[in-house]
């Protein structure tokens, strides 16, 4: 009805609107700005760094990252704020803007994260013996897969107001995952107490991710606009700032050699995993640790090294994106899992049934799976909701057809009959529930109810909704446990001054691990009261209990889950009190000719321990899948210098209605015995497996495998033009040359390889030398 | 300054604003009808869709200049007053139902396009569905839950429902 109110939607009347002025750099020295002398300055607000009265830091893990580049400071990337500007009208904003001259010293700049080293943070898995596991293997594949940045997309831009209070604090009102984040930040960088710093969340379109730590930012900014101009501040994103300065998904190189039996057996994984941080730490090491330990799928292999590592490059810094470094890794875990099962002509379903988890087996940090594993589960649904088998003995002939037919000059795998080739693939993928190792104890969220003096039932947390059902789940939950309606039950607004820290908004966290709390309230709640009242139903009595006894708060604290234990040291132990788990089925159309990529249908098996809401699970997994997609086929960031180059949408393309594929979801449940309803978080699963399904099914229809995402037109055909069987020279030394071996060929190119495995490399990697 | 005239929501307003200013700022501004969204100011999201005389357009590429004299729809007017508050509209109805609307920000200019889609007699086919809202990007739902609420509202007002 247009009743909602998103953060540009407030009014605060008097109110100037802010802007950034942001490098042009990407590594410079910020030596200072000119203003332009015919302008009436006296209209505008300037703010630097010089009028941050605390610490000129925004940091969640590492105090790297200004709020604000000082003058003389070092400008670590593109598009980095340096100076402030507010003005009491747009045109005035629009003059101030073009009359500042930014002057700058250029510094030698760092782009390639491999080369890079100044090292975030790093990360070693190991178990087994690797080298025992290599010599046992019949055959050793290679390959090197590369992800690009993504952007999350939300359609409504970031956006902050911050309105300055009586007490010399402020408030800001504005689109946010994390309230407290922002909280924790406005505390340390403007000197205020937690009362004068209050944080207000506004109905907000959207985050995956990329409102979690930015808003920090955007928050303090708008704060310190305020506090010189003792106005309100609008600080609103058009979409150009948004894209060309807020967190992206990190880029990142993974490179695996696997070492399997001719049965399919698994016996030797060795990945290396590099990210890119970006200028800045940010969430990076958490992230990393994510993929570090996603990194060699959801398959049970007894001899693991992990080495992993996240390096800082002069590009705006990545943060939170939906899967949080699951994705990268697991792309490149699935299509390397995807060339085995091609290299030892077994089906993709039999590989994996060979190797996937089940009950009881141990991952790579040592974590025993005691419960909740789906693995089998949702392969199995999956590729029964699709015709898996049949489509692919369809998509099989139709090779065999083309591959005697000739070829159409310029197009390798074309014939005059099928232009557009179909293929099917399947991906499977794991995902640790809620946040890594030790972070939910550390976290210690509170989540609180009230029975209010009127007999009304209220949810405090600092939990927020943002399209994922946040507002539609816990008043389902809580009624549930009270023997209420939903309707009975209301939600207090995420505002700092009313709700306690929940923690974040983020990690598929929110129904499992807050949803969890709540429910444990509920039922303690509903005990006092009973207790109180002879027994008699909490429904029937909370009226006159609250007129009786005044107003009852429950605050229930997080207790770690029992026999989860992780040594943030040694990398060992239970990672995740649970995992959940994902396969999909995607099915493609490719033109051969263009190299053009339709998905033409999905099918989404997802283990979420327990559907609390079926419409908004769906839901979660629909979108989730489509965001996969997009990072599949057509979502990339192209950077020239440190800039993102195609900063606006009319050149960032996501799906449309046209380009999504038709998504059935499949919703499995196998509960986790630590949360009280079961449930293990749905938001990022379908994110981790759509592109590996994708790329697979590009092979299926082409016999190509894309080694980089996305695939787009120019990589398939590049893909194809490879592809055709042609020998390879020995290769001078086993981890510099790479040879395209075809994966018929049963020969080892190595003269001294008759008792060894035989390995396989290639495609070449167009980044390695020949 | 000049005087503009046009039609909002079966309301006539009279607006002072230079002719080039965008109608999605003077919706949301001079109109205060905040309903009608921005997420890209470059004609690409269609988060701003109104309907100018009965035709889907993204406000933001559209100059007031270009409204006078015209029947301007936006979101607020989909809901019918009544006495017991408002009746929503039977697309409205079916984006609740179906789960149609995650974050909600692309819901006003996806409802208008759909509104436009069915007045123009569209039905429940999903191809004809899904170009008629391929201007309208939403990054929650994989547009799954859109289509399926905007065929069940054209079965409701095609009575086949």
């Amino acid at each position: 009805t247009g009743e909602a109110k998103y953060a540009d939607d407030l009014v605060f009347p008097g109110a100037w609107y802010g802007a950034t002025i942001r490098s042009t750099d990407a590594h410079a020295r910020f030596d200072g700005f000119d203003l332009e002398p015919d302008f009436d300055w006296s209209k505008v607000a300037v703010v630097t760094a010089a009028d941050i009265p605390g610490e000129n830091i925004v940091s969640l893990i590492s105090d790297d990252q200004p709020v604000l580049v000082p003058i003389g400071g070092e400008i670590q990337h593109h598009a980095e704020p340096l100076v402030l500007l507010a003005a009491a009208d747009r045109e005035t904003l629009r003059h101030a803007r073009r009359g500042i001259r930014i002057r700058t010293t250029p510094l030698p700049a760092v782009f390639d994260p491999v080369e890079s080293d100044h090292v975030f943070a790093h990360y070693d898995i190991a178990s087994g013996d690797l080298d025992a596991g290599f010599a046992d293997a019949d055959l050793i594949l290679e390959g090197t897969y590369r992800v690009g940045h993504q952007e999350q997309l939300y359609i409504e831009n970031n956006a902050m107001i911050a309105v300055p209070r009586e007490d010399g604090g402020v408030a800001v009102h504005g689109s946010l995952q994390c309230p407290y984040y922002i909280h924790k930040a406005l505390k340390r960088a403007l000197r205020l107490t937690d009362e004068q710093a209050r944080v207000v969340q506004a109905e907000t379109g959207g985050g995956f991710g990329g409102k979690e730590e930015y808003p920090s930012i955007i928050a303090l900014h708008a704060a310190l606009l305020s506090r010189k101009t003792g106005k309100p501040v609008r600080m609103i994103y058009d979409r150009h700032e948004d894209l060309a300065a807020t967190t992206k998904r990190h880029p990142a190189v993974v490179t695996h050699r696997t070492g399997v039996k001719a049965d399919g057996t698994l016996v030797a994984q060795e990945i290396e995993v590099v990210m890119d941080g970006g200028a800045y730490c940010t969430l990076t090491p958490v992230v990393l640790s994510r993929g570090a330990i996603h990194a060699g799928g959801p398959y049970r292999c007894p001899n693991v090294r992990i080495r992993a590592r996240a390096t800082r490059t002069n590009t705006p810094p990545n943060g939170a994106f939906r899967g949080f470094g699951a994705p990268q890794v697991e792309f490149a875990a699935e299509v390397q899992m995807g060339r085995l099962a091609e290299a030892l002509k077994l089906s993709p379903l039999d590989i994996r049934r060979k190797n996937l988890y089940r009950l009881g087996d141990e991952t790579p940090t040592g974590q025993i799976l005691r419960e909740s594993v789906a693995a089998e589960e949702v392969l199995e649904r999956a590729a029964e909701a699709a015709e898996f088998e049949g489509v692919r003995g369809r998509t099989e002939r139709g090779r065999g057809r083309r591959a005697g037919s000739g070829h159409v000059p310029g197009s390798p795998l074309r014939t005059g009959l099928d232009r557009v080739a179909s293929g099917i693939g399947v991906a499977l993928a794991w995902h640790g529930a809620g946040f890594t190792g030790s972070g939910e104890v550390k976290l210690a969220s509170v989540a609180s109810l009230e029975l209010a003096a009127d007999g009304r039932v209220r949810i405090l947390t600092g939990s927020t909704e943002m399209g994922q059902g946040t507002k539609t789940i816990f008043p389902q939950l809580v009624a549930a446990e009270l023997g209420l309606t939903a309707e009975d039950v209301e939600m207090a607004p995420q505002d700092t001054a009313l709700v306690p820290d929940s923690g974040p908004t983020v990690a598929s966290r929110t129904a499992m691990v807050v949803g969890g709390l709540l429910i444990q309230a509920a039922r303690r709640l509903r005990t006092t009261v009973e207790k109180r009242n002879g027994g008699r139903p909490f429904a029937d009595v909370r009226v006159a209990d609250a007129a009786a006894n005044g107003p009852l708060r429950i605050d229930e604290h997080f207790e770690p889950y029992p026999h989860v234990h992780f040594d943030d040291e040694t990398y060992r132990g239970d990672a995740y009190p649970a995992f959940g788990w994902a396969a999909c089925v995607a099915t493609v159309g490719v033109d051969l000719d263009s190299g053009e990529v339709t998905v033409r249908d999905v099918v989404a098996a997802d283990d979420v321990g327990r559907v609390i809401h079926p419409v908004l699970a769906e839901g979660q997994v629909e979108g989730g899948t489509l965001q996969a997609i997009g990072y599949a086929t057509i979502e990339e960031i192209k950077l020239r210098d440190g800039r993102y180059l195609n900063d606006r949408l009319a050149t960032y393309i996501i799906p449309t209605a046209l380009d999504a594929p038709r998504i059935t979801t499949v919703l499995v449940e196998a509960p986790f015995s630590g949360a009280p309803h079961g449930a293990k978080g749905v938001g990022e699963l379908p994110m981790d497996v759509g592109a590996p399904a994708v790329v697979a099914a590009i092979h299926d229809a082409t016999g190509a495998w894309v080694h980089e995402l996305p695939a787009s037109p120019e990589r398939i055909l590049t893909a194809l033009g490879v592809t055709p069987a042609r020998a390879g020279a020995p290769p001078a030394s086993a981890t510099r040359a790479a040879v395209d071996a075809p994966i018929e060929d049963g020969t080892d190119p190595r003269p001294d390889a008759r008792s060894d495995p035989q390995v396989l490399r290639g495609p070449r990697d167009p980044g390695e030398p020949a | 300054m000049t005087a503009w005239r046009f039609t909002v929501n079966a309301e006539p307003v009279e607006v002072e604003a230079p002719g080039m200013r965008r109608l999605l700022d003077v919706l949301r501004e001079d109109l205060a009808l905040t309903g009608t969204k921005e997420g890209c100011g470059e004609g690409e999201c269609g988060a701003c869709t109104v309907l100018l005389d009965g035709a889907p357009v993204d406000s933001c590429l559209v100059p007031v200049c270009q409204v006078d004299g015209a029947t301007i729809a936006t979101v607020e007017g989909l809901a019918e007053p009544s006495p017991e508050g408002f009746v929503l509209d039977p697309l409205q109805q079916a984006f609740l139902e179906a789960g149609g609307a995650q974050c909600g920000i692309c819901t006003p200019g996806m409802l208008m396009a759909a509104r436009a889609y069915l007045d123009a007699g569209g039905v429940a086919d999903e191809a004809a569905i899904r170009e008629s809202i391929a201007g309208n990007l939403c990054r929650c739902t994989g547009y799954t839950k859109i289509v399926e609420a905007i065929a069940i509202a054209a079965r409701v007002s095609t009575g086949t429902l």
